[in-house]
């Protein structure tokens, strides 16, 4: 194991350079954070993924960004383990009846200033499984949304634009 | 009496009628008299359930004779919507029973649990599948957990929310100091709706749906779908999509088998596993994106063939990561051998009994880790399996470190399964030009409707998809079981006696799939 970690350590990083933030994204921002926010949250984000009806897709690939090769915590972006601890929410599925109260409790336990992006294309528009007696659908029908990440699902270097661009945004500059 | 009757000749001797238009395996209606002879067979004999699901009139169940690889679905008309329970034989019937109570209103009479299961009051109406769907309950109680007495006891809630990035679920502990003295799932958080959404859908939409039943394992519910209506339609893929649909089968097993090994010893502490392999699944799916152009190779199997073909430089490709593989593969394996720390939070922790994997007929990782070696690549089997060369790996400790070792043998053994499909993969590839048409045939619906079943292997185990096609070619009924339904339950058993700080380790152990589970 000593011989893996040094051959690890010899042989250069296998992180792949970042993706520029996504333009889309960048427009759908601009104007949505307010200067106090910035101020407070400089250049680190951390991160409540809800899994409120996916199919697990979405979060698999989001699993891959903390991986060596896409590595998200390079950016000062990381996963938290409870939503009291996050400044963004990271939704997924099309918000399911049965998980409704548990993301709307997730989101009241996240303290301000917080913001929520919708991940895959169920969150963005509640994809195959709108109109079920089972789905609300999108997730802006039940918490107001900053940022769409389309994709079934996303790729992990779309996913890291995305949230690039809630990054450069929310930054002090 | 044990394994001397034949399932057939039961199911004859009690009345059985025979259906026709129903493949590949006989569906018999049963008379209430019949169904409750089977009952009495059920209780001595092994024979496997493999699925049990309703429709508004009618209920249905899959049944195998491990031994000789017999399946029979067998089925009641229930015009009162009341049917006499298999759980008291069967316990796995027991999730399967409440979710048709929910979804279709059926009762299982003399069942052993007749709590409701997917419906959590939140759906704004009541059996929402049946002919006449109820309007909600007007105060809807909390969810009755199973009450557990004893003296220094106390429960520790856990979801749906979970710490990590993963699928919601409740699980409530109640424990003795650090020992769970029992464990109660709550499912149904991620309950989509999907039977009712592929109602009345043209093939085509409802295979898409399939395709994110469980996103881990879309290629193999995709596939499951497509056999299933294939064998309705009676309909012959070209080989060429058969060998491809294999191909990405395999890919798909290799990159969740890897994410798992990793996930497993991370949540043993042991990060550096995870680092490694999820540098190797990304190589998968890369490989599986550049082949196929989706890295999860959604909605790629599709009903009458595969809608991506490999690109010309596809099979290079693909030995090139197999030779990536085994070179970087096995030294990480010795690796997790040989570390003490790690070894000793696998080992013996987590233990299935092989009793009760046959019991709940729990098939994958699960239940070959615990003695019980059935593959649906082996048994029934389907092509191109019997024409590659490939070992069913089976332990029986039952513990983490054998649901680990599993998933290790059954890496190498797909990767081999990739190397000999990319050598000998049949028929002629599409060109740049895209001058050769794809594997695919068109669909034509039958003369009134047709059902079909088919099993097949996802990297969790078996997966049942029984689909009924109407005459104008739409989705009449589809029910697809995942190999969940029959792991959760175990995972129950499998944490007794353990103490918490080991949950997460036994269930990543299982990594039964929520969203399969839920629909």
């Amino acid at each position: 194991m000593f011989k893996h970690i040094l051959k690890s350590l010899t042989g250069g990083p296998v992180t792949e350079a970042g993706p520029a933030p996504a333009d889309p994204a960048l427009a759908e921002l601009a104007g949505k954070l307010e200067k106090a926010a910035k101020a407070r949250l400089g250049r680190s984000l951390s991160i409540r993924e809800v899994d409120a009806g996916s199919c697990n897709g979405c979060e698999l690939e989001i699993h891959a960004l903390n991986n060596p090769i896409y590595d998200l915590e390079r950016f000062g972006i990381r996963f938290v383990a409870s939503p009291r601890h996050a400044d963004v929410l990271l939704v997924t599925g099309p918000v399911t009846r049965n998980m409704r109260e548990a993301l709307v409790r997730s989101w009241d336990a996240t303290p301000d200033p917080k913001w929520v992006v919708a991940c895959g294309d169920c969150a963005v528009d509640g994809g195959l499984f709108r109109g079920g007696y089972a789905c609300i659908g999108p997730v802006n029908e039940v918490l107001p949304v900053d940022l769409h990440i389309p994709g079934c699902p996303p790729r992990p270097a779309e996913l890291l634009a995305g949230l690039l661009a809630l990054l450069e945004t929310s930054d002090t500059r | 009496m044990y394994g001397e009757q034949p399932l057939f000749g039961l199911l004859n001797r009690i009345g059985g009628a025979p259906v026709a238009d129903h493949g590949p395996w006989p569906r018999y209606r049963m008379t209430r008299d019949g169904w409750l002879q089977l009952i009495a067979e059920l209780e001595g004999s092994a024979w496997s359930l493999l699925g049990l699901w309703g429709e508004p009139k009618e209920v249905y169940a899959a049944l195998r004779e491990d031994m000789s690889g017999d399946i029979a679905v067998v089925s009641l008309d229930c015009p009162q919507g009341r049917y006499p329970s298999l759980s008291p034989v069967r316990p796995s019937a027991n999730r399967l029973e409440r979710a048709a109570h929910d979804l279709y209103g059926l009762t299982a009479e003399r069942t052993t649990d007749p709590r409701p299961w997917l419906d959590h009051d939140a759906w704004g109406v009541r059996r929402p599948l049946s002919d006449r769907p109820g309007a909600p309950s007007p105060n809807p109680g909390p969810y009755t957990f199973l009450s557990v007495e004893g003296e220094g006891l106390h429960q520790i809630p856990v979801g749906p929310v979970h710490a990590g990035i993963i699928e919601p679920g409740h699980f409530r502990f109640t424990a003795n100091g650090e020992t769970v003295v029992r464990l109660e799932e709550r499912l149904g958080y991620v309950h989509r709706g999907v039977e009712g959404l592929m109602r009345g859908k043209p093939i085509a939409e409802a295979a898409r749906l399939a395709a994110r039943i469980s996103g881990d394992s879309t290629v193999a519910h995709s596939l499951a779908f497509a056999r299933a209506v294939e064998a309705a339609l009676d309909v012959r893929v070209p080989p060429r999509a058969v060998w491809l649909r294999a191909l990405m089968a395999e890919l798909e097993r290799v990159a969740n088998h890897l994410g798992d090994i990793g996930a497993i010893c991370n949540d043993a502490a042991f990060a550096f596993m995870l680092a490694e392999m999820s540098q190797l699944r990304e190589a998968v799916l890369r490989a599986a994106d550049l082949c196929f152009g989706h890295r999860l190779m959604m909605d790629r199997v599709v009903p009458g063939g595969v809608a991506a073909d490999l690109p010309e430089r596809g099979p290079a490709l693909l030995l090139d990561l197999c030779a990536e593989l085994r070179r970087r593969f096995p030294p990480l394996v010795t690796i997790y051998d040989g570390k003490a720390s790690l070894q000793d939070r696998t080992v013996g922790t987590g233990v299935v009994a092989t009793g009760l994997v046959s019991r709940f007929g729990a098939g994958g990782p699960v239940g070959r880790a615990s003695g019980r070696g059935l593959d649906a690549r082996r048994n029934p089997g389907y092509a191109p399996y019997d024409d590659l060369e490939f070992e069913v790996p089976v332990l029986t400790e039952g513990d983490v470190n054998a649901r680990v070792w599993i998933r290790i043998r059954e890496v190498e053994q797909s990767i081999a399964l990739i190397e000999q499909i990319a050598k000998r993969m049949p028929g002629l590839p599409r060109g740049l030009d895209g001058t050769t048409p794809l594997p695919l045939v068109p669909l034509a619906a039958g003369q009134g409707a047709r059902e079909g079943m088919s099993l097949v292997e996802s990297f969790r185990g078996e997966i049942l998809t029984w689909v009924r096609i109407e005459a104008d070619g739409t989705v009449g009924r589809c029910h697809p079981r995942d190999p969940s339904w029959f792991q959760w339950p175990l995972l129950e058993a499998a944490i007794e006696g353990n103490i918490v700080a080991d949950f997460p380790l036994c269930n990543k152990s299982f990594n039964c799939s929520y969203a399969g589970h839920d629909l």
